[in-house]
């Protein structure tokens, strides 16, 4: 599998992904999406966790026309750079959006979905994608 | 004081689609082949770097520096596999020229070598996909090819480029790979042809993209002493190597279009060269997506910021041109079977300096660097080489 199939992962992640939360660097004053102990920027060793605001806009984006294992199925979908308000950026897949649709400034925020299925038996994976702000 | 190093021998199996041969069989022959050129035993070899990134994924193979030492029949030297992607094969044959401007060894083997047709296609993509963070970035679905798809918009977004100029590049490399027996596709495209191909992660078309393939290629470095010992006509030194990384994720990085890693690693193996910019007389660039090309001759100097697909059209890539680049078809049409991509480009180089390129030969080529990218360019080789005459 290339992917790794694995219960535990999913569980240590859930925080990190289904609340947002980033780490913000005493130090140099960067966010960075997940949270992690060590800023990548300025090497400064303590990153305090913060939950990111879920409103954003698209940096940039592509459209996923052949997706890799796990994601069959589901093309074509969107995947985007989204800075958030507080300038911390994140990668995320859009939803609720035809491709066609999607613009390059584009006000997002960010919705809790499912992304995958760990085999037909397997853990489901859930997680914060993105859709347009109405 | 680092001892000087020398590229004494080179060989290749072709790239393509080998259903007949497996991973050590590729990594043998061209092992082999490159010994030969070399004139020197087999046994003469003390070390061996295995460039490769996905044997573990695709075969289910790994520990392939005792495997392909075995299969090569030159069980005893110390050997192991080198990863960083797709510049495995670049970063493999640092740590061969690390072991021997060290004094430790007097001559040293690297092999590139990936099989990528023994795999589904999907499989293949989310292996790929493995050269980003796996937890926070492809779980969302991102394919490699989207990654880069992220930069190449935000390129033509900022600098008001044409798509059909970057896409050039594609035109270019197939022309060049024409005249290449390695090479995986020998024959040209048009323009019309590549910005009709499907769209693979927009705005990135099929045509863009480098192809998947099977293929190996092996370079024999050595000291200066074993140069004396075995001499030899054509002579190519390695005159500069440099690795760096930069912050692993796009979107984490300040300005996903500065390329960090690849300025240092540029800047640093010139500098241990001597040389300047417009002192290179070939240059193999990472097209592993056309963008990747346009944005390699900027980096590198050759061209200012959102300009250098002026330098594809204009016919300055060819032999004869400002910087005759990927002579013998990079990436797109020589192939790109991950982990050997980095050797190919040096052999490339090589075949350049001795004046055996063939009929894209550029007259008089003293000096090549070969630039290999891993991931979106989170780790990048680079090597200078020079005709010592």
């Amino acid at each position: 599998m290339v992917w790794a199939e694995s219960v535990p992962r999913v569980w240590r992640e859930r925080v990190r992904k289904y609340r947002l939360i980033g780490g913000r660097c005493p130090s140099c004053g960067n966010v960075t999406y997940p949270h992690r102990l060590v800023c990548p920027f300025c090497g400064y060793e303590g990153l305090e966790p913060i939950e990111l605001p879920r409103r954003g806009k698209v940096v940039t984006f592509t459209v996923i026309r052949h997706p890799p294992r796990g994601f069959e199925g589901r093309e074509p979908y969107v995947i985007a750079i989204v800075e958030l308000e507080n300038g911390a950026r994140i990668l995320a897949q859009l939803t609720d959006v035809r491709p066609d649709e999607v613009r390059v400034g584009m006000e997002v925020e960010g919705v809790f979905r499912k992304f995958r299925e760990q085999s037909s038996s397997g853990i489901i994976e859930y997680g914060i994608k993105f859709r347009p702000v109405i | 004081m680092a001892g000087r190093v020398y590229v004494i021998g080179a060989g290749a199996t072709k790239i393509g689609e080998h259903w007949d041969k497996s991973l050590r069989e590729l990594a043998v022959e061209a092992l082999l082949a490159a010994v030969k050129d070399a004139g020197i035993s087999k046994r003469e070899i003390e070390a061996l770097y295995v460039g490769n990134m996905m044997s573990g994924q695709l075969q289910g193979q790994e520990h392939l520096g005792a495997l392909v030492a075995t299969w090569a029949g030159i069980p005893g030297v110390a050997a192991c596999k080198v990863e960083a992607a797709c510049a495995s094969g670049g970063v493999a044959f640092h740590q061969a020229y690390l072991a021997v401007a060290s004094g430790l060894y007097d001559c040293v083997a690297v092999v590139g070598v990936e099989k990528m047709t023994d795999a589904l296609p999907s499989d293949v993509t989310a292996a790929l996909a493995t050269a980003e963070d796996q937890e926070y970035v492809v779980f969302t679905g991102a394919s490699f090819v989207g990654l880069n798809a992220l930069l190449y918009r935000l390129y033509l977004e900022k600098y008001g480029v044409k798509q059909e100029n970057v896409a050039s590049f594609a035109v270019h490399c197939h022309k060049m790979a024409v005249a290449n027996p390695y090479a995986q596709f020998r024959r040209a495209v048009s323009l019309e042809e590549v910005m009709s191909s499907p769209l693979i992660a927009d705005p990135i078309r099929l045509l863009e993209c480098a192809p998947v393939g099977d293929g190996a290629a092996a370079l024999i470095l050595c000291s200066e002493g074993f140069l004396k010992r075995n001499p030899r006509d054509e002579i190519v030194e390695v005159t500069g190597s440099s690795v760096a990384t930069d912050v692993l994720s796009v979107h984490e990085r300040k300005d996903p279009l500065d390329a960090a890693a690849f300025r240092r690693a540029v800047e640093a193996a010139m500098r241990m060269s001597r040389v300047e910019v417009n002192d290179i007389d070939v240059l193999e660039v990472h097209d592993a997506f056309t963008i990747l090309g346009v944005l390699s001759l900027e980096v590198t100097g050759f061209a200012p910021k959102g300009e250098g697909s002026r330098l594809v059209v204009e016919g300055e890539l060819e032999p004869g041109g400002k910087i005759p680049t990927n002579t013998l078809g990079g990436l797109k049409a020589r192939g790109h079977p991950v982990g050997a991509t980095g050797v190919y480009q040096i052999l490339d180089v090589v075949l350049q300096l001795r004046g055996k390129a063939g009929p894209n030969q550029v007259s008089e080529a003293e000096i090549g660097m070969a630039q290999n990218f891993g991931g979106v360019a989170g780790t990048v080789a680079v090597n200078v080489l020079k005709r010592v005459r």
